[in-house]
């Protein structure tokens, strides 16, 4: 009896994380799709803001965020490739190979705020950017940089030696061998990769503050030279520094579903590229 | 004649390749030096002694104090009481999925737990205002209750994904013949994972743990939005705490660049840049070591 | 064997894969137009020593190599010929069939795009490397098929079309049946004899039935040395070392 008792202490402790953790991803989606749905509408999510940010609906910051993900995508999709590339299929184990290594882990522990300090200093101020669309995609980029490193290599690690070597017995350079057998076959492992982490950096608010985001601009977005809207940004300060807080919070819950149902997508589109390629397999 | 062309294109690439691999070096080492290089022109003007030691932070008071340390306790303070709910409910949680959960469970939890890592921070600290606020107000009888309890809280619910993940990744590592060899003793499941599993895998455990509080002391936007930010010496849980990357963002909007307050907000980055490194490389050494266990 | 006969040698070669050495003093000749099999039990360093010849161990760091590697003279491994040429006159077949993932057609039509053919020749080449390793029959209505979806015999055979097509000098063959049914394993030993009239081919082996039937001269090696390398009869019915005998008898292996 008394053994019974305890067994069930045991099992019931872990039950109650697992289901404390689950608690906290039902309450947070239970509350924003609860209090945000009666905001969503067309014209919320096809509109400028108006009278002082207290009506109208968000265009502006999707279409800023939209973007910026995408700067984000040209700027460390191919460098962290080409990075990944240069780890998984040249580089020999040698001190330099793992300072590269170190570099990288080190890269992604980086707080984001810091990424933030650094896009203002080289982009804004050193490059003589100033606060713009331009200089908050870069800083992302530098941010997301490792975490496509990292995915890359996972995905050309995959890839069978017996491959590269199909490519190089017909006589192909390495080269020709990597770009026209090893990146195609690689091809949905780096995508989902890269999916996920734009889902991250659509998401983020840290490294944008300094370097171009802004609450309010009335001329059209899409200037790479200028400030724009951002949904994480806009949530921000609604939710912070408005005049009006309470009046504009169905605006900052409506701006909040949003952003998660932005990220969520593209977090679903990932893993929907890894289940057909699992499929294939 | 072409083939002396493509051989030019392979070595070229190879040599583009390379480049990208330094670039990474560069960065790195180019974040560093900016770092560096402010805070080296922030101690020209006030004493570094004074920054670390000085219990004041206030920039705009005549004269200005720059001292760091309520904003590092308030970091400290709010990473560990972050820890203090995630580490036992990420092992928990972690231990179910390895050792209780069957197949099917694991295909919905598993989704689950990415779903939570992938909700942006600025969602989180929202939450931390109109839900988590209201609720600690109500128990605690405060006006807001935006404090360090609030952040921890949040914290905690970032850093879990994180830490479940690879602590699951460590309890699943233990081999079959260690789990085998408790159960052929007599021991059940219960005792085989406190006294076998969570022992085995405690170098791997301590890497996620690592993780995630590198996690918590790095987050911006949370404990911007739920902490309160009285840039005071925090007293307590129940009080408002404004941490070093709170401070970051809050001040470095509205400072003229490169003005002394500006070049102090680099040095508390410095700061936070080698707390970091400091949590990544003790991580680190305890990922090899579980690796190296692992391999034998 | 006279000079002129001799396509392919190795001379003093040594190899160590970090400081373990896997070819010992190795001095080896492979006649035109033969089929020359390597055999011995595995781990003896028969498969190192056919990637010696088609430059395969580049890929790998820690590899050094020692010795000479010649074809029809010329040296593999200095002087003007880079690995990308050499692989070209040099085809290989692996143990496992690793067709790309691409239509058949693309299979083949892949080695000579970049390999520079013109476009116009390109089709008949693949109908003839096709035809030539007796698979044409089987996919000619399909050529658009990923290849991964051939069964593993045909893949095997379209790896050998591959390489055949590129009109290679030498193919260099790595236990190539060892993966496959018996039946696949007669339709492609059948192949190899027939293409022994175009092209030099060395096969390495594990099983000693299989270079009986299909091999013209045999090499036997043992723990990273060459043994003793004569006429096929000659090794399996009158070998003159002890160690061989006792190989080819099934003694050990």
């Amino acid at each position: 009896m008394n053994k019974k008792i305890t067994a069930i202490i045991e099992w019931g402790t872990l039950l109650v994380s697992t289901g404390l953790v689950c608690f906290f991803l039902i309450a947070i989606l239970w509350d924003l799709i609860s209090k945000g749905a009666p905001s969503l509408s067309w014209q919320f999510i096809s509109t400028s803001p108006t009278n002082g940010m207290t009506k109208g609906g968000i265009l502006p910051a999707i279409i800023g965020t939209i973007l910026l993900t995408l700067i984000t995508a040209l700027v460390a999709a191919p460098f962290g490739i080409c990075c990944a590339i240069y780890l998984n299929e040249y580089a020999v184990d040698n001190w330099l190979t793992r300072i590269i290594r170190a570099s990288i882990r080190n890269l992604a522990g980086v707080p984001s705020i810091i990424y933030g300090l650094f896009g203002l200093a080289l982009f804004v101020q050193g490059l003589q950017m100033g606060t713009s669309l331009l200089a908050a995609g870069l800083t992302l980029g530098l941010l997301s940089l490792p975490y496509i490193i990292i995915t890359t290599e996972e995905a050309l690690r995959r890839i069978p030696n017996r491959m590269r070597e199909a490519a190089l017995a017909v006589g192909a350079t390495k080269f020709e061998s990597i770009r026209d057998v090893v990146l195609p076959s690689a091809i949905p492992g780096m995508l989902t990769g890269l999916v996920l982490t734009l889902s991250r950096a659509a998401g983020e608010t840290a490294p944008i503050l300094f370097t171009g985001v802004a609450f309010y601009i009335n001329k059209p977005a899409g200037y790479l030279n200028q400030e724009f809207m951002a949904l994480p940004y806009h949530l921000y300060m609604l939710s912070t520094q408005h005049q009006a807080i309470e009046q504009v919070r169905p605006l900052a819950y409506g701006t909040a579903l949003v952003l998660i149902i932005v990220v969520f997508l593209l977090n679903l589109s990932a893993f929907y590229i890894r289940y057909q390629h699992s499929k294939h397999e | 004649m072409k083939l002396a062309i493509r051989e030019k294109t392979d070595k070229a690439a190879r040599l583009i390749f390379r480049m990208t691999g330094l670039m990474v070096i560069a960065i790195l080492a180019g974040i560093f030096l900016m770092l560096l290089w402010n805070t080296v022109a922030f101690f020209l003007k006030v004493r570094a002694f004074d920054f670390i030691t000085g219990s004041q932070w206030d920039p705009s008071g005549n004269p200005a104090n720059y001292g760091m340390l309520p904003l590092l306790m308030s970091t400290t303070l709010v990473t560990f009481g972050a820890m203090g709910i995630a580490i036992p409910l990420g092992i928990g949680t972690a231990s179910f999925l390895s050792d209780y959960a069957g197949k099917k469970l694991k295909s919905v939890l598993k989704p689950a737990i990415e779903m939570l890592a992938s909700v942006p921070s600025v969602a989180i600290g929202f939450l931390g205002i109109v839900v988590l606020g209201p609720g600690i107000a109500g128990i605690t009888g405060q006006s807001n209750g935006l404090n360090a309890l609030n952040g921890a809280v949040l914290l905690a619910i970032m850093s879990l994904p994180t830490i479940i993940t690879v602590t699951q990744d460590a309890l699943e590592g233990v081999p079959n013949t260690y789990k085998e060899a408790s159960y052929s003793v007599g021991a059940n499941r219960w005792q085989t994972l406190i006294q076998v599993t969570i022992p085995a895998a405690a170098p791997g455990i301590l890497a996620a743990v690592m993780l995630g509080v590198g996690r918590a002391i790095g987050e911006t936007m949370t404990v911007l939005m739920a902490t309160g930010n009285t840039s005071a010496f925090p007293k307590g849980f129940f009080h408002s705490v404004r941490t070093m990357t709170a401070t970051i963002a809050i001040e470095m909007g509205e400072v003229p660049y490169q003005t002394t307050h500006y070049y102090a907000l680099f040095a508390v980055a410095a700061v936070l840049f080698l707390m970091t490194l400091l949590v990544n490389i003790v991580g680190e050494h305890f990922v090899n070591k579980y690796r190296k266990y692992q391999a034998s | 064997m006279n000079e002129e006969q001799i396509k392919l040698a190795a001379t003093a070669a040594n190899l160590w894969f970090g400081r373990k050495q896997v070819l010992k003093n190795v001095s080896v000749a492979f006649p035109k137009n033969k089929i020359t099999a390597l055999i011995g039990p595995s781990g003896c360093g028969k498969s190192t020593l056919l990637r010696c010849f088609n430059r395969m161990h580049d890929l790998s760091n820690d590899v050094t190599i020692e010795g000479k590697f010649l074809l029809e003279g010329e040296d593999l491994y200095k002087g003007s010929l880079s690995a990308t040429e050499v692989r070209r006159r040099i085809g290989m077949v692996f143990q496992q069939a690793n067709p790309f993932p691409k239509s058949i057609y693309e299979n083949i039509n892949y080695g000579l795009k970049i390999n520079d053919i013109p476009k116009e020749e390109r089709q008949e080449i693949i109908e003839h490397a096709l035809k030539e390793s007796y698979i044409w029959d089987e996919v000619k209505d399909d050529l658009q098929k990923p290849a991964t979806r051939l069964s593993g015999g045909q893949q095997q055979r379209l790896c050998i079309a591959r390489a055949v097509a590129l009109r290679p000098e030498v193919i260099l063959m790595d236990e190539p049946c060892s993966a496959l049914d018996p039946i696949s394993t007669s339709k492609i030993e059948e192949l190899i004899l027939k293409l022994k009239k175009d092209y030099t081919i060395v096969i390495v082996t594990h099983n000693m039935q299989q270079a009986q039937r299909v091999a013209d001269q045999t090499v036997f090696m043992y723990l990273g040395e060459i043994i003793e390398a004569g006429d096929t009869s000659q090794i399996f019915d009158e070998p003159g070392m002890e160690l061989t005998k006792n190989y080819v008898q099934g003694h050990f292996g």
